[in-house]
Protein backbone atom coordinates (compact mmCIF):
# COMPACT_ATOMS: atom_id res chain seq x y z
CA UNK A 1 0.00 0.00 0.00
CA UNK A 2 1.28 3.39 -0.83
CA UNK A 3 0.63 6.21 1.50
CA UNK A 4 -0.36 9.60 0.26
CA UNK A 5 2.61 11.91 0.29
CA UNK A 6 1.75 14.62 2.72
CA UNK A 7 3.06 18.07 2.01
CA UNK A 8 5.59 19.11 4.61
CA UNK A 9 5.81 22.57 6.03
CA UNK A 10 9.39 22.99 7.12
CA UNK A 11 9.93 23.64 10.79
CA UNK A 12 12.40 23.34 13.59
CA UNK A 13 11.58 21.76 16.93
CA UNK A 14 13.35 20.61 20.04
CA UNK A 15 14.52 17.04 19.43
CA UNK A 16 13.65 14.53 22.16
CA UNK A 17 17.10 13.01 22.26
CA UNK A 18 18.81 16.40 22.43
CA UNK A 19 19.57 18.99 19.80
CA UNK A 20 17.16 20.52 17.31
CA UNK A 21 15.24 18.74 14.60
CA UNK A 22 14.48 20.14 11.18
CA UNK A 23 11.60 18.68 9.24
CA UNK A 24 11.66 19.68 5.62
CA UNK A 25 9.98 18.53 2.41
CA UNK A 26 11.74 17.80 -0.85
CA UNK A 27 10.76 20.98 -2.64
CA UNK A 28 11.40 23.11 0.43
CA UNK A 29 14.84 21.61 0.70
CA UNK A 30 15.46 22.51 -2.93
CA UNK A 31 14.43 26.11 -2.31
CA UNK A 32 16.66 26.36 0.75
CA UNK A 33 19.63 24.87 -1.10
CA UNK A 34 19.19 27.28 -3.97
CA UNK A 35 18.79 30.37 -1.87
CA UNK A 36 21.68 29.57 0.49
CA UNK A 37 23.91 28.88 -2.53
CA UNK A 38 22.96 32.26 -3.96
CA UNK A 39 23.70 33.84 -0.61
CA UNK A 40 27.16 32.24 -0.58
CA UNK A 41 27.83 33.78 -3.97
CA UNK A 42 26.68 37.16 -2.70
CA UNK A 43 28.76 37.04 0.47
CA UNK A 44 31.72 35.71 -1.52
CA UNK A 45 32.53 32.02 -1.49
CA UNK A 46 36.24 32.58 -1.17
CA UNK A 47 38.51 34.39 1.21
CA UNK A 48 38.95 37.94 0.05
CA UNK A 49 42.28 39.66 -0.43
CA UNK A 50 43.81 40.71 2.82
CA UNK A 51 46.40 43.28 3.63
CA UNK A 52 49.74 41.67 2.62
CA UNK A 53 51.62 43.63 5.27
CA UNK A 54 49.34 42.25 7.96
CA UNK A 55 49.99 38.74 6.67
CA UNK A 56 53.75 39.29 6.82
CA UNK A 57 53.55 40.73 10.30
CA UNK A 58 51.27 37.92 11.36
CA UNK A 59 48.72 40.23 12.90
CA UNK A 60 45.81 38.29 11.54
CA UNK A 61 43.54 39.01 8.67
CA UNK A 62 42.98 42.61 7.91
CA UNK A 63 40.67 43.49 5.07
CA UNK A 64 41.29 46.09 2.43
CA UNK A 65 37.81 47.57 2.16
CA UNK A 66 37.22 50.69 4.18
CA UNK A 67 33.75 51.73 3.09
CA UNK A 68 30.35 50.05 3.13
CA UNK A 69 29.58 47.84 0.10
CA UNK A 70 27.65 49.60 -2.69
CA UNK A 71 25.06 46.84 -2.91
CA UNK A 72 22.52 47.85 -0.23
CA UNK A 73 21.94 44.20 0.67
CA UNK A 74 25.65 43.67 1.34
CA UNK A 75 25.80 47.00 3.14
CA UNK A 76 23.07 45.69 5.45
CA UNK A 77 25.09 42.53 6.17
CA UNK A 78 28.27 44.56 6.75
CA UNK A 79 27.17 47.88 8.24
CA UNK A 80 29.34 50.65 9.63
CA UNK A 81 30.54 50.02 13.16
CA UNK A 82 30.47 53.59 14.46
CA UNK A 83 27.43 55.84 14.66
CA UNK A 84 28.94 59.07 13.33
CA UNK A 85 32.57 58.42 12.62
CA UNK A 86 33.42 57.34 9.06
CA UNK A 87 37.14 57.17 9.84
CA UNK A 88 36.72 54.87 12.82
CA UNK A 89 34.15 52.87 10.84
CA UNK A 90 36.72 52.37 8.07
CA UNK A 91 39.29 51.06 10.54
CA UNK A 92 36.68 48.87 12.22
CA UNK A 93 35.71 47.45 8.83
CA UNK A 94 39.29 46.58 7.93
CA UNK A 95 39.67 44.63 11.14
CA UNK A 96 36.27 42.95 11.32
CA UNK A 97 34.82 42.47 7.84
CA UNK A 98 37.01 39.52 6.75
CA UNK A 99 36.12 37.49 9.84
CA UNK A 100 32.50 38.58 9.64
CA UNK A 101 32.33 37.38 6.05
CA UNK A 102 33.94 34.10 7.05
CA UNK A 103 31.40 33.68 9.85
CA UNK A 104 28.50 34.29 7.47
CA UNK A 105 29.95 31.79 5.02
CA UNK A 106 30.24 29.24 7.80
CA UNK A 107 26.56 29.68 8.65
CA UNK A 108 25.46 29.25 5.05
CA UNK A 109 27.74 26.26 4.46
CA UNK A 110 26.55 24.59 7.66
CA UNK A 111 22.94 25.00 6.58
CA UNK A 112 23.74 23.65 3.12
CA UNK A 113 25.48 20.62 4.60
CA UNK A 114 22.49 19.80 6.81
CA UNK A 115 20.11 19.66 3.88
CA UNK A 116 22.59 17.97 1.55
CA UNK A 117 21.82 14.51 2.94
CA UNK A 118 19.44 13.05 0.40
CA UNK A 119 16.14 11.39 1.06
CA UNK A 120 15.58 12.45 4.62
CA UNK A 121 12.71 14.52 5.89
CA UNK A 122 13.87 14.96 9.41
CA UNK A 123 17.35 15.89 10.44
CA UNK A 124 18.77 16.51 13.90
CA UNK A 125 21.36 19.22 14.38
CA UNK A 126 23.38 20.30 17.40
CA UNK A 127 22.76 23.58 19.23
CA UNK A 128 25.94 24.97 17.68
CA UNK A 129 24.66 24.12 14.22
CA UNK A 130 21.27 25.56 15.14
CA UNK A 131 22.96 28.85 16.03
CA UNK A 132 24.64 28.91 12.62
CA UNK A 133 21.34 28.06 10.91
CA UNK A 134 19.71 30.95 12.74
CA UNK A 135 22.32 33.35 11.38
CA UNK A 136 22.06 31.91 7.87
CA UNK A 137 18.28 32.32 7.77
CA UNK A 138 18.46 35.79 9.27
CA UNK A 139 21.15 36.95 6.84
CA UNK A 140 19.06 35.63 3.96
CA UNK A 141 15.99 37.50 5.22
CA UNK A 142 18.05 40.68 5.57
CA UNK A 143 19.14 40.41 1.94
CA UNK A 144 15.63 39.61 0.67
CA UNK A 145 14.31 42.43 2.86
CA UNK A 146 16.62 44.89 1.13
CA UNK A 147 15.77 43.57 -2.32
CA UNK A 148 12.04 43.80 -1.60
CA UNK A 149 12.29 47.11 0.30
CA UNK A 150 10.55 45.43 3.22
CA UNK A 151 8.96 47.80 5.69
CA UNK A 152 6.28 47.38 8.34
CA UNK A 153 3.52 47.41 5.69
CA UNK A 154 5.14 45.08 3.21
CA UNK A 155 2.22 42.66 3.17
CA UNK A 156 -0.08 45.44 1.94
CA UNK A 157 2.43 46.33 -0.77
CA UNK A 158 2.70 42.66 -1.78
CA UNK A 159 -1.08 42.32 -1.89
CA UNK A 160 -1.39 45.31 -4.20
CA UNK A 161 0.96 43.87 -6.83
CA UNK A 162 -0.49 42.38 -10.02
CA UNK A 163 -0.89 38.62 -9.82
CA UNK A 164 1.81 37.88 -12.38
CA UNK A 165 4.41 40.07 -10.67
CA UNK A 166 7.67 38.15 -10.27
CA UNK A 167 8.15 39.56 -6.78
CA UNK A 168 5.32 37.41 -5.39
CA UNK A 169 7.65 34.41 -5.31
CA UNK A 170 10.31 36.34 -3.43
CA UNK A 171 7.76 37.68 -0.95
CA UNK A 172 6.61 34.12 -0.43
CA UNK A 173 10.14 32.91 0.28
CA UNK A 174 10.70 35.84 2.65
CA UNK A 175 7.52 35.10 4.55
CA UNK A 176 8.26 31.40 4.66
CA UNK A 177 11.80 31.99 5.99
CA UNK A 178 10.32 34.28 8.64
CA UNK A 179 8.09 31.45 9.81
CA UNK A 180 10.98 28.98 9.70
CA UNK A 181 13.20 31.30 11.73
CA UNK A 182 10.46 31.82 14.30
CA UNK A 183 10.18 28.06 14.83
CA UNK A 184 13.94 27.88 15.30
CA UNK A 185 14.06 30.74 17.82
CA UNK A 186 11.21 29.15 19.78
CA UNK A 187 12.91 25.77 19.86
CA UNK A 188 16.09 27.40 21.21
CA UNK A 189 14.42 29.40 23.97
CA UNK B 1 68.71 66.40 13.31
CA UNK B 2 65.21 65.42 12.60
CA UNK B 3 62.11 67.12 13.71
CA UNK B 4 59.22 65.08 14.90
CA UNK B 5 56.44 65.24 12.38
CA UNK B 6 53.51 67.30 13.46
CA UNK B 7 51.14 64.41 12.70
CA UNK B 8 52.98 62.09 15.04
CA UNK B 9 50.63 59.83 16.88
CA UNK B 10 50.74 61.46 20.25
CA UNK B 11 49.51 59.27 23.06
CA UNK B 12 45.87 60.17 23.06
CA UNK B 13 44.21 61.36 26.19
CA UNK B 14 42.46 58.20 27.21
CA UNK B 15 38.84 59.10 27.73
CA UNK B 16 38.41 56.15 30.03
CA UNK B 17 40.17 58.20 32.67
CA UNK B 18 37.03 60.28 32.96
CA UNK B 19 34.67 57.33 33.26
CA UNK B 20 35.00 53.59 33.46
CA UNK B 21 32.55 52.89 30.69
CA UNK B 22 32.89 55.64 28.13
CA UNK B 23 31.56 53.78 25.06
CA UNK B 24 28.15 52.38 24.28
CA UNK B 25 26.78 49.85 21.81
CA UNK B 26 23.47 50.82 20.26
CA UNK B 27 21.10 48.46 18.44
CA UNK B 28 18.81 50.17 15.92
CA UNK B 29 15.34 49.15 14.82
CA UNK B 30 14.88 47.60 11.41
CA UNK B 31 11.82 46.10 9.73
CA UNK B 32 13.29 42.63 9.09
CA UNK B 33 14.72 41.33 12.36
CA UNK B 34 12.16 39.40 14.38
CA UNK B 35 11.31 40.61 17.87
CA UNK B 36 11.76 37.11 19.25
CA UNK B 37 15.13 36.80 17.53
CA UNK B 38 16.43 40.15 18.82
CA UNK B 39 15.45 39.25 22.39
CA UNK B 40 17.05 35.83 21.93
CA UNK B 41 20.33 37.40 20.80
CA UNK B 42 20.35 39.76 23.80
CA UNK B 43 19.86 36.79 26.12
CA UNK B 44 22.35 34.55 24.44
CA UNK B 45 25.20 36.95 23.68
CA UNK B 46 25.01 39.36 26.63
CA UNK B 47 23.64 36.77 29.05
CA UNK B 48 20.81 39.14 30.04
CA UNK B 49 17.85 37.67 31.90
CA UNK B 50 14.75 37.20 29.76
CA UNK B 51 12.96 40.21 31.25
CA UNK B 52 15.85 42.59 30.54
CA UNK B 53 16.38 41.18 27.05
CA UNK B 54 12.69 41.68 26.26
CA UNK B 55 12.73 45.20 27.67
CA UNK B 56 15.71 46.17 25.52
CA UNK B 57 14.10 44.56 22.49
CA UNK B 58 10.90 46.57 23.07
CA UNK B 59 12.97 49.76 23.36
CA UNK B 60 14.56 48.99 20.00
CA UNK B 61 11.15 48.24 18.53
CA UNK B 62 9.24 51.21 19.96
CA UNK B 63 11.88 53.90 20.42
CA UNK B 64 13.95 52.99 17.39
CA UNK B 65 17.10 52.15 19.30
CA UNK B 66 18.48 51.00 22.62
CA UNK B 67 21.81 51.11 24.39
CA UNK B 68 22.51 47.43 24.95
CA UNK B 69 25.99 47.57 26.46
CA UNK B 70 28.65 49.94 27.69
CA UNK B 71 32.33 49.59 28.37
CA UNK B 72 35.74 50.23 26.93
CA UNK B 73 36.25 50.92 23.25
CA UNK B 74 37.69 47.43 22.70
CA UNK B 75 34.78 45.78 24.48
CA UNK B 76 32.23 47.71 22.44
CA UNK B 77 34.01 46.86 19.19
CA UNK B 78 33.73 43.22 20.15
CA UNK B 79 30.03 43.60 20.93
CA UNK B 80 29.26 45.50 17.73
CA UNK B 81 31.05 42.86 15.68
CA UNK B 82 29.08 40.13 17.47
CA UNK B 83 25.80 41.97 16.78
CA UNK B 84 26.74 42.24 13.09
CA UNK B 85 27.45 38.52 13.19
CA UNK B 86 23.83 38.00 14.25
CA UNK B 87 22.60 40.44 11.61
CA UNK B 88 21.50 43.08 14.10
CA UNK B 89 22.04 46.68 13.06
CA UNK B 90 24.44 47.95 15.72
CA UNK B 91 26.85 50.84 16.05
CA UNK B 92 29.04 52.15 18.82
CA UNK B 93 29.70 55.66 19.94
CA UNK B 94 31.23 57.64 22.69
CA UNK B 95 28.83 57.98 25.57
CA UNK B 96 27.66 61.56 25.84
Amino acid sequence: MRGVRRPVVAQFARARGGGISLTVGVSERRILARIFTEMLELVGDEDEPTDPLAAVLGVGRIGTSTSAPEDPALARLFPDGYTDDPEASADFRRYTEPSLRAAKRLGLRTALETIAEPGRRRMVITFEQADLWLRAINDTRLVLGERLHIDDDWDLVAASLPQDDARHGIYWVYDWLTYLQETLVRSLL
Amino acid sequence: MSVAPVELDLPEQDESVATDKPWVTIVWNDPVNLMSYVAFVFQKYFGYPKAKANELMMDVHQLGKAVVANGSREEMERDVEAMHGYGLWATMQHDT
